[in-house]
């Protein structure tokens, strides 16, 4: 047997994706689902000569892997729904002083306590627009192993390039269930490497003076530029200012520099979609059910089709209004009370068209859920 | 190298108040530098936010200004990442004990090798003058305006018992052991905690009516007395300054060190 192929948890594997995409420091904070990543991260880091720290909570957890991050570090941490709304503060302090970090939130179901060991997909928004100010982020999901792996690697990618976090919001059926992955090879899927500063020791360096193309050479804490990092409205030498013309230029940077990139950004899977008449639009675990729902009713003869959004944020809207133009039907299929949705709503021509196939009780959405709905949408009845 | 290489000249004039300690505890912080002779390039600086935070800033390290009450905790995933760095991480009485005191008594107890430097003026003063933890009681503020209810931390009890293996206090009057006790604690290996009480004049001061800051100054050398003085026995409610705690702990990184050795081993 191949000895890269393995039957593991989804956690599980996307620890080995962030290795293999060059992580190297990893702190956090136990809590379910998420806690089998903490875990294997405490094994496994010291085994390569890296570092693993349980903090005392997942404030302190981000807060340490953005200061591992700024001395030339690619970090991580875990978390789940709660530990999530902790870290806000300092998801925007990393967004502010562009530090490149990557934040999985594995998703149980409900708010506040919720249902720990079940499953949902209620922090689309959080992801969005959890930590306060305007602000550009980039979310990523994955509805199975493989993708958790691709979407990992391209996770650290993405925010080495935008020095940017970024978030992965995994769910509980992912992080939990076991699945049969293989193990790319070292140099399969390319890696980006933070982008250093050529500037020469005693020459004046800018921290924060973009080049033309948007991008943020950055020279790590211990070497040869001492410069000054902060959360409030910098200059280019990182010191605080409130000048009008500076914080109107650091916001666009901030929010331009992904915005624009956004079909760049943009990842996503699409099934039978070229002649589809009713369009299915999920992610996450829940994809996996529309997916059933597609592949069983095309062996019918009917014309669905599914769109799996892999980027969530920045929103993909051109391309969702490109995929959705000739569809009679969108149906949203997703875990909570129709995030994506009223993104799917601003941007197809129809939105009167676009309906929801939803779970909110922390049950996993099965094929029989989306069925329903979508003989309730053309007059079936269930 | 003198004081002035160590600071970024193009950010000042500074911020504070005039008559403030900050600046006070500033020089004594780059004195002790001086006298150690460490290098720029080794040091890196954390703060948090508050008057006390923006000394990062004006210093010529590798500096973090970051986030309130959390400076500990990036302070401890730059150490941890890379242990040949020199940490020291100013923070205000409100910043360090109250929205960051979880991470201070943890921070003493995994004992990382880094120095926690406690500017105690006992009021949040970029806010405009409400009461901290270190207020105390009886004392008078922008949110206790009918005198504080709040019962205080001792800062060297509190730091002792998270498990601090450094612990000092002094103040801005006594700028010659200040010098003293910084230099001390940064050379220490483990984590080091100095209390410096500190005066503000503007609030803490004028709520209080204690007068001009030369009168604060005035006051910390009344009311302070080295440790063990023959004057504490007299009038226990003097307040001790010197250096409380000093001994040998196993320090987080090195024993960090020996558990990669035996993760590579395979045990």
């Amino acid at each position: 047997m191949n000895e890269n192929l393995k039957f593991i948890q989804g956690n599980e594997f996307c620890v080995e994706a962030a290795l293999y995409a060059g992580l190297d420091f990893y702190a956090g904070y136990p809590i379910t689902p998420s806690t089998e990543i903490l875990e294997h991260m405490a094994k496994r880091l010291p085994e390569i000569g890296g570092k693993f720290l349980q903090m005392e909570d997942e404030i302190a957890s981000l807060c340490a892997i953005i200061g591992a991050s700024l001395t030339g570090h690619k970090v991580m941490t875990a978390t789940s729904g709660p530990g999530f709304s902790l870290m806000q503060e300092a998801l925007g302090y990393a967004i502010m002083a562009e530090i490149p970090c990557v934040i999985v939130d594995v998703q149980r179901g409900g708010s506040s306590t919720g249902i720990p060991t079940h499953v949902g997909q209620g922090d689309v928004m959080q992801a969005r627009w959890g930590t306060h100010g305007d602000h550009a982020i980039i979310v990523m999901t994955a509805s199975n192993h493989q993708d958790v792996f691709a979407i990992t690697v391209d996770a650290f990618n993405l925010a080495e390039t935008y020095r940017t976090p970024v978030i992965l919001l995994f769910d509980e059926v992912v992080g939990h269930m076991r699945e049969r992955i293989f193990i790319p090879a070292k140099g399969e899927i390319p890696l980006v490497e933070r982008l250093r500063t050529s500037v020469k020791k005693g020459v004046d360096f800018h921290p924060y003076l973009p080049r033309e193309d948007g991008r943020l050479p950055i020279s790590d804490f211990g070497e040869a530029h001492r410069y000054n990092v902060t959360g409030m409205v910098h200059d280019m030498w990182g010191f605080p200012s409130d000048n009008p013309k500076i914080a109107y230029g650091l916001v666009r940077h901030l929010v331009d520099k992904i915005e624009n990139n956004t079909d760049k950004i943009a990842r996503y899977k699409e099934y039978y979609l070229e002649d589809a008449r009713t369009i299915l639009i999920s992610y996450g675990s829940a994809a996996r059910s529309a997916l059933h729902v597609v592949e069983n009713r095309r062996s019918r003869g009917e014309s669905l089709g599914l769109l799996e959004l892999q980027t969530l944020w920045p929103f993909p809207y051109s391309l969702v209004q490109e995929k959705c133009a000739d569809a009679k039907y969108v149906v949203v299929v997703e875990m909570n009370a129709g995030q994506v949705l009223q993104s799917v709503k601003i941007c197809v021509d129809r939105p009167e068209r676009v309906f929801l196939a939803n779970r909110i009780d922390g049950v996993f959405i099965t094929p029989t859920d989306i069925r329903n709905i979508l003989r309730l949408i053309e007059g079936k009845g269930v | 190298m003198a004081i002035k290489d160590y600071i970024r000249e193009r950010f000042f004039p500074h911020i504070w108040c005039p008559g403030c300690g900050h600046g006070m505890v500033l020089n004594g912080l780059l004195r002790a530098i001086e006298k150690i002779g460490l290098d720029k390039n080794e040091i890196v600086m954390v703060s948090g936010i508050g008057c006390s935070a923006r000394i990062s800033g004006y210093v010529d390290f590798h500096t973090l200004h970051s986030i309130h009450g959390r400076a500990l905790s990036f302070a401890t995933g730059i150490k941890m990442s890379r242990p040949e760095l020199k940490l020291i991480v100013p923070m205000g009485d409100g910043d360090a004990l109250a929205i960051g005191g979880n991470h201070f008594i943890h921070a003493a107890r995994r004992n990382m090798d880094m120095t926690a430097i406690i500017i105690n003026n006992r009021i949040y003063g970029m806010t405009g003058g409400q009461h901290s933890p270190l207020s105390g009681y009886g004392t008078m503020s922008a949110t206790s305006p009918y005198s504080n209810i709040d019962n205080d931390f001792d800062v060297v009890e509190l730091s002792v018992a998270a498990g601090a293996s450094f612990v000092g206090r002094t103040t801005t009057y006594h700028t010659k052991q200040m010098t003293d006790i910084l230099g001390q604690a940064i050379i220490h290996k483990g984590f080091s905690v100095v209390e410096i009480m500190s005066q503000c004049p503007t609030y803490f001061g004028r709520k209080n009516r204690l007068g001009s800051a030369i009168d604060m100054l005035e006051g910390f050398r009344k009311n302070t007395t080295p440790i063990g003085s023959k004057a504490k026995q007299k009038d226990p409610d003097l307040i001790e300054r010197g250096i409380f705690v000093r001994k040998k702990m196993p320090e987080y990184c090195d024993e960090y060190d020996k558990i990669i050795k035996r993760a590579m081993k395979g045990n």
